[in-house]
């Protein structure tokens, strides 16, 4: 069981959704717990078994179309998401992860599948695939940062009245109508690998701040090179 | 061998022209160049040259290249092969082998992945082969749920041999719609693509290399070869100790599943082994090279599995410069990077390089190894002391450092 201070950190599907280095979202956040003095207990939950409600954070990655129909179902029919949501906790959805928050998303013929209804967005299925690094202004209520990463997906999104955008594009497609991502209260949805968290270390602390407060600053001089020559790499001049 | 038609010998002629070309300016091995010369003059090129010819196609994520060199080695023993031994893997690169030796009555081809299909239409291949299908730069190689599916559709109904690897589900489900399958057990060190039941998505309870799905009929068949540690066991359950001189686990699975191809062309064990000893480097895999007193080690490692395999190999008392690259053969997303668990270096001296040595070095951090930053490959080899050194670097870094010793590796 968990104690009641380490912050709870749980990765969902890892087996169904972890396609391209989405473990790296959960090792960062780790990692920058820890080094805060802040300890940390994280359970990966496999497709078969229930999701734990008692999370502080949730993280949901990016795969290939059956296993993000599949993934829909099983978080439709287990519920425990849904009720940490109700408690209180963050999600971090990431791609395919991101699609499936919404309340419909495109399957692997373009048809609608049901998604699980935590975010006001809808997605379908682009009319080509969206590979390649972008860069983004940053919502002013998260902090107004610019949000860098890769994309590569054929999803299109609609933002409901019930979502914010997370960030508008300078580089790449994003949600496709000049925005990138979501937010509402404390989901984050987003089309970016990179992992996201690994090229944007602030966003890791919004995480970080929900669920624990205020933060001590820590070193960030890898992460700030990183980011740096990405965006470099990326923005116009 | 029948004559191709006087257009076809045209452009598999100034296919040539351009691979010699494209080798004298220095712009490559010249395999890819001349078979796309080729390709544009005569589409129907490829399905000429393969006409008449035994032809082996071997796919898998990993270990493509150096399975087409043991089988290659191997099917000698029975007469000439034609093969793409430069990893030049797509139909141009097919063309290009075809042509460049039209006498030899056995083809071994390495293929693409996606272009299995294809290929398979093309060619006619009477023989395929598969090892393994994982994760891989996904902006450019694709889903593999989809393609294994799209393997699946292209195997069936056709009179084709597959070989194939049983211990990974994802290929198993790939190849059991083929008319006759050798299953063979080359072991999946690399599970993470194999959690779930690519025919039902239920999840797949696993005991060492068995596997079957808790919720459907899917299974793993019964292999009838196995590689069992240094040795392969045989369908009449003889145990021959492989003792090759290409190093690690994975090459032994490599070397397991082309004695299984061999048996198919008739060619038993005793004459197929000793071909596989005569190898000992491919397209600069695994060779040693030597500069100021150092000896290093090159490995080439291009998705996670493969660098599972990588430090498999990797000798954990000596220093190590890894290097990675983000250009289009390597994927343009280094996001795999964080599916790698480089904790197993911890301990040693661990040299950083490469276009995206940012990004690893990241990684390094987060992961706790320590590391030395290093703007150049150079900087990082004049940072060792005289002796050995292993080098894993990622496709086009791996070129890059193969170009610095003239290819000559
Ligand atoms: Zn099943």
């Amino acid at each position: 069981m968990p104690s009641d201070s380490a912050l709870r950190i749980v990765w969902i599907y890892p087996d169904l959704l972890s396609t391209y280095g989405d473990q790296g979202n959960v090792l960062i956040l780790e990692q920058r717990a820890r080094k805060r003095g802040i300890p940390v207990e994280t359970v990966y939950v496999r497709s078969a078994d229930p999701v734990p409600d008692s999370g502080d954070i949730y993280l949901i990655g990016g795969g290939e179309d059956r296993p993000q129909i599949l993934a829909a179902e099983r978080l439709r029919r287990d519920g425990g998401l849904h009720r940490a949501i109700d408690r209180g906790a963050s999600m971090l959805a990431v791609c395919a992860g991101y699609q499936i928050m919404g309340t419909v998303f495109g399957g692997e013929e373009g048809q609608p599948v049901e998604g699980i209804g935590l975010l006001d967005i809808q997605s379908s299925r682009g009319p080509a695939r969206a590979v390649g690094e972008l860069a983004a202004e940053v919502d002013t209520g998260l902090g107004g940062h610019v949000l860098t990463g890769f994309e590569n997906h054929m999803g299109v999104t609609r933002l409901g009245p019930g979502v914010r955008p997370l960030s508008r594009t300078i580089v790449g497609i994003g949600n496709g109508d000049g925005t990138e991502g979501c937010h509402a209260g404390k989901i984050v949805g987003t089309y970016l690998h990179g992992p996201a968290l690994a090229r944007n270390p602030w966003l890791a602390d919004v995480f970080l701040g929900w669920a624990t407060g205020p933060l001590t600053p820590i070193d960030d001089a890898w992460y700030d090179r990183l980011r740096d020559e990405r965006l470099k790499a990326v923005l116009p001049r | 061998m029948t004559q191709l038609p006087l257009r076809a010998q045209l452009a598999s002629a100034l296919g040539r022209t351009a691979a010699t070309l494209s080798r004298v300016t220095g712009r490559g091995d010249g395999s890819v160049i001349g078979g796309r010369v080729g390709l544009i003059l005569e589409p129907d090129l490829l399905r000429k040259l393969a006409a008449d010819r035994k032809l082996v196609l071997v796919s898998a994520t990993n270990g493509k290249t150096t399975t087409t060199r043991l089988i290659t080695s191997e099917l000698q023993e029975l007469g000439e092969v034609a093969t793409n031994a430069f990893g030049a893997n797509m139909p141009a690169g097919h063309v290009s082998a075809l042509a460049s030796n039209k006498q030899a009555p056995f083809g071994v081809l390495e293929v693409d992945e996606k272009y299995l299909p294809e290929v398979l239409e093309t060619t006619q291949a009477g023989v395929v082969c598969l090892m393994n299908l994982s994760r891989d730069q996904m902006d450019r190689a694709g889903e593999i749920w989809l393609l294994a599916q799209k393997w699946r559709r292209a195997l069936a109904g056709k009179d084709i041999h597959v070989v194939a690897n049983c211990d990974d589900p994802l290929v198993t489900w790939g190849a059991m719609t083929a008319s006759t399958v050798t299953w063979v057990s080359c072991g999946q060190p690399w599970k993470e693509d194999s959690w779930c039941c690519p025919e039902c998505g239920g999840p797949l309870d696993r005991k060492g290399d068995d596997w079957a799905c808790r919720e459907c009929h899917f299974r793993r068949p019964e292999p009838t070869w196995f590689l069992d540690d240094d040795a392969v066991i045989d369908p009449r359950r003889q145990r021959w100790v492989l003792d090759l001189r290409l190093p690690g686990r994975a090459n032994r699975a490599n070397a397991a599943i082309a004695l299984a191809v061999a048996e198919v062309f008739g060619l038993p064990v005793e004459r197929a082994l000793p071909r596989l000893r005569e190898v000992t480097s491919v397209a600069g895999r695994y060779t040693m090279v030597e500069r100021d007193g150092r000896s290093l080690r090159l490995l080439l490692a291009k998705n996670p599995a493969g660098w599972l395999e990588a430090f498999e190999v990797s000798d954990p008392s000596l220093p190590i410069v890894l290097s990675v690259n983000a250009q289009g053969p390597d994927g343009r997303d280094t996001s795999w990077l964080w599916d790698v668990d480089f904790r197993i270096l911890s301990g040693r001296p661990v040299y950083v390089t490469g276009e995206r040595r940012l990004d690893l070095a990241l990684r390094l951090d987060v992961a706790g190894v320590p590391f030395q930053l290093c703007e150049t490959f150079d900087a990082a080899v004049a940072q060792q002391r005289p002796g050995r050194v292993d080098v894993i670097a990622n496709y086009t870094a791996f070129q890059q450092i193969r170009a610095e010793f003239g290819r000559a590796v």
